[in-house]
């Protein structure tokens, strides 16, 4: 059998991930550099059709079971595990997303496999795939390869363009039958984010507080500012985690992805669970203290100081622009 | 109850990170350690669930600086029992940690059998693989991961987890126990332990420290760093630089520019 290289499609709820088409873009330039055919493996119950829209691929391998209509890690891995055992392609992408977080380690576990973490982009050198890893809240990367193949590869989102590996019309599909156990683990019931609360995906401008805002007495400062540009604040994972904002207001990995006219990050270090969330922004504006935080990479505008020192001195100066007297008020 | 959490010291990243000069890792010489974030809320957790059903909490981890303060700020807190693996080769990667952590937990009187097995859901430099799977494949238990709320039920010997999806979205899973967690976030924010509780702690109770068993399988990351560098980036933001009064006119400036003032 000509060896292959693969991507696992990961779709959730009946849609097809973002990073499915990512991973195909970028696994399109892999088997193009190794001279091999690209081939996408779909698992899931009654999601055939999902196979129109992964044209990017030469084939797709679609195994259809009742116990892979949710993604539990250990039976999507073990399913993985027999396919790799006999057909032997020479990597793997596999998503590294809240839906699929725990797949690629459990499948490389299982065969004594390499697992490269956190990819970002990936390259043929001399006939081996280097990945390059985003390390330490994306303050290091780096070029890593592997000893064995099949390598796995954990992807991050944002690694290529979610449109450039979308092609509508269905690969040649093999269906492909697996035997699985039913897992000790089952999904019970999805729980709904609370309604009611502003919808951050909606406004054009965000102040986004993090960790740098040291305490929840301090919100009130961003708060006034997002009031007079007509927004509303979101907040990092950190702030969430304290209790200072509800789930509703957080962008990232766990929350909601922004796009809007101006964000405003305040205290925010911008790791990539964070920036996966916000970086399509039109403006982003950044305040941190560290002048190597990463979302200085990303920011257009970017300010070393204290959010509590400058959000203060922003609302004075935004209150002079409007002639608003805020003491008066 | 019987709990198990893993613990695992990183760097700090908040202060500035060096590549070391042979170019494969960081420069772990000046960096602060600090306990992954994720794995104090698994601790927390842990601690809560302790303390709402009852039950031994024990706390373990391979050698690195400033653990014990870590383990002893864990004992503070309310953990039963702390160890320290020593021995284990300086800067292993987290798949040779884990099968580490794995044997340890095997082999070491008293820790087995246990109802729940924590360990945080991602540490920054998990490059070849995650802990809570890794253990999980080792002692042959289920894994779930980004777990934020955790209600065990020994009486039927399952437990109830919530685990987190994109956009605001949890499901809440049913797991038969023993099951490893990677636990994303306690359902409170970790506590904090004053130092003199900490400072009593170290002067009643001791860490345990255990000698690291032999690998009976070397080069198991199977991965090789060719290089570490700082990122590169393509842009880098425009820096208004001065007083806040000053940078803040500046923006007032540049927002109103594009029509967002």
């Amino acid at each position: 059998m000509a060896a292959e290289f693969w991507v696992v499609v990961e779709h959730w709820r009946n849609q097809v991930s973002e990073i499915t088409y990512e991973a195909l873009a970028l696994g399109r330039e892999v088997a193009d550099q190794l001279g091999v055919p690209l081939r996408a493996v779909l698992l899931g119950h009654n999601v055939k059709e999902m196979a129109q829209s992964l044209g990017k691929a030469d084939s797709l391998i679609y195994v259809d079971h009742p116990l892979l209509s949710e993604v539990v890690p250990e039976t999507d891995a073990e399913a993985l595990v027999q396919l790799v055992k006999e057909r032997k392609p020479r990597g793997v992408i596999v998503p590294l997303t809240n839906v699929s977080l725990g797949v690629g380690t459990l499948l490389a576990a299982r065969l004594r496999l390499p697992v490269a973490n956190f990819c970002k982009d990936l390259k043929v050198v001399d006939g081996k795939v280097h990945a390059k890893s985003v390390l330490y809240g994306g303050k290091m990367e780096s070029m890593v390869t592997a000893d064995a193949e099949p390598a796995i590869f954990g992807l991050w989102p944002g690694a290529r363009k979610a449109e450039s590996g979308r092609i509508d019309q269905s690969p040649p599909v093999e269906e492909v039958a697996v035997s699985l156990r039913e897992p000790p683990i089952r999904l019970q019931r999805y729980i709904e984010p609370e309604a009611g609360d502003v919808d951050i995906s909606q406004q054009e401008v965000l102040v986004a507080v993090g960790r740098g805002i040291q305490g929840r007495e301090n919100l009130e400062l961003a708060e006034t500012l997002a009031k007079d540009l007509g927004g509303a604040v979101c907040g990092s994972r950190p702030v969430i985690d304290q209790g200072w904002m509800p789930l509703s207001r957080q962008v990232g990995k766990s929350g909601l992805t922004v796009k809007p006219k101006l964000y405003l990050a305040m205290g925010i270090s911008g790791a990539p669970e964070h920036t996966e969330g916000m970086k399509d922004s039109a403006l982003i504006v950044a305040v941190n203290t560290d002048p190597h935080a990463p979302i200085f990479n990303i920011a257009h505008y970017g300010i070393v100081a204290d959010v509590l020192e400058v959000l203060p001195a922003l609302n004075e100066a935004i209150a002079s622009k409007k002639g608003v007297d805020r003491h008066a008020a | 109850m019987n709990i198990l959490v893993a613990l695992r010291m990183v760097p700090d990243v908040v202060e500035e990170l060096e590549v070391a000069p042979d170019k494969k890792w960081l420069d772990l010489e000046f960096v602060r350690m600090v306990l992954s974030e994720s794995d104090d809320h698994a601790l927390e957790e842990a601690l809560l669930i302790k303390e709402r059903q009852g039950g031994k909490v024990t706390v373990l981890a391979l050698d690195a600086p400033e653990l014990d303060d870590a383990l002893f700020a864990a004992l503070a807190k309310g953990a039963d029992r702390a160890m320290k693996i020593t021995g284990a080769e300086k800067g292993v990667m987290t798949r040779e940690a884990a099968h580490i952590l794995a044997r340890v937990i095997s082999n070491e009187p008293g820790l087995l059998p246990a109802d729940l097995i924590l360990s945080g859901t991602q540490a920054y430099d998990d490059l070849d693989g995650l802990v809570a799977p890794l253990l999980a494949d080792e002692l042959g238990l289920p894994f779930l991961g980004i777990v934020t709320n955790l209600q065990a039920d020994l009486s039927v010997g399952k437990a109830r987890a919530v685990k987190e999806y994109p956009g605001g979205v949890r499901g809440e899973f049913e797991v038969a126990l023993p099951a490893v967690f990677g636990i994303q976030a306690a359902e409170k924010p970790p506590r904090y332990v004053p130092v003199a509780k900490v400072r009593a702690v170290m002067k009643s109770q001791k860490i345990e420290s255990v000698p690291a068993p032999a690998m009976e399988e070397v080069g198991l990351s199977m991965i090789q760093v060719l290089e570490m560098m700082k990122p590169q980036v393509s842009g880098h933001a425009v820096m208004l630089e001065g007083p806040p009064q000053q940078v803040s006119n500046g923006l007032c400036g540049i927002l109103a520019e594009r029509g967002l003032l």
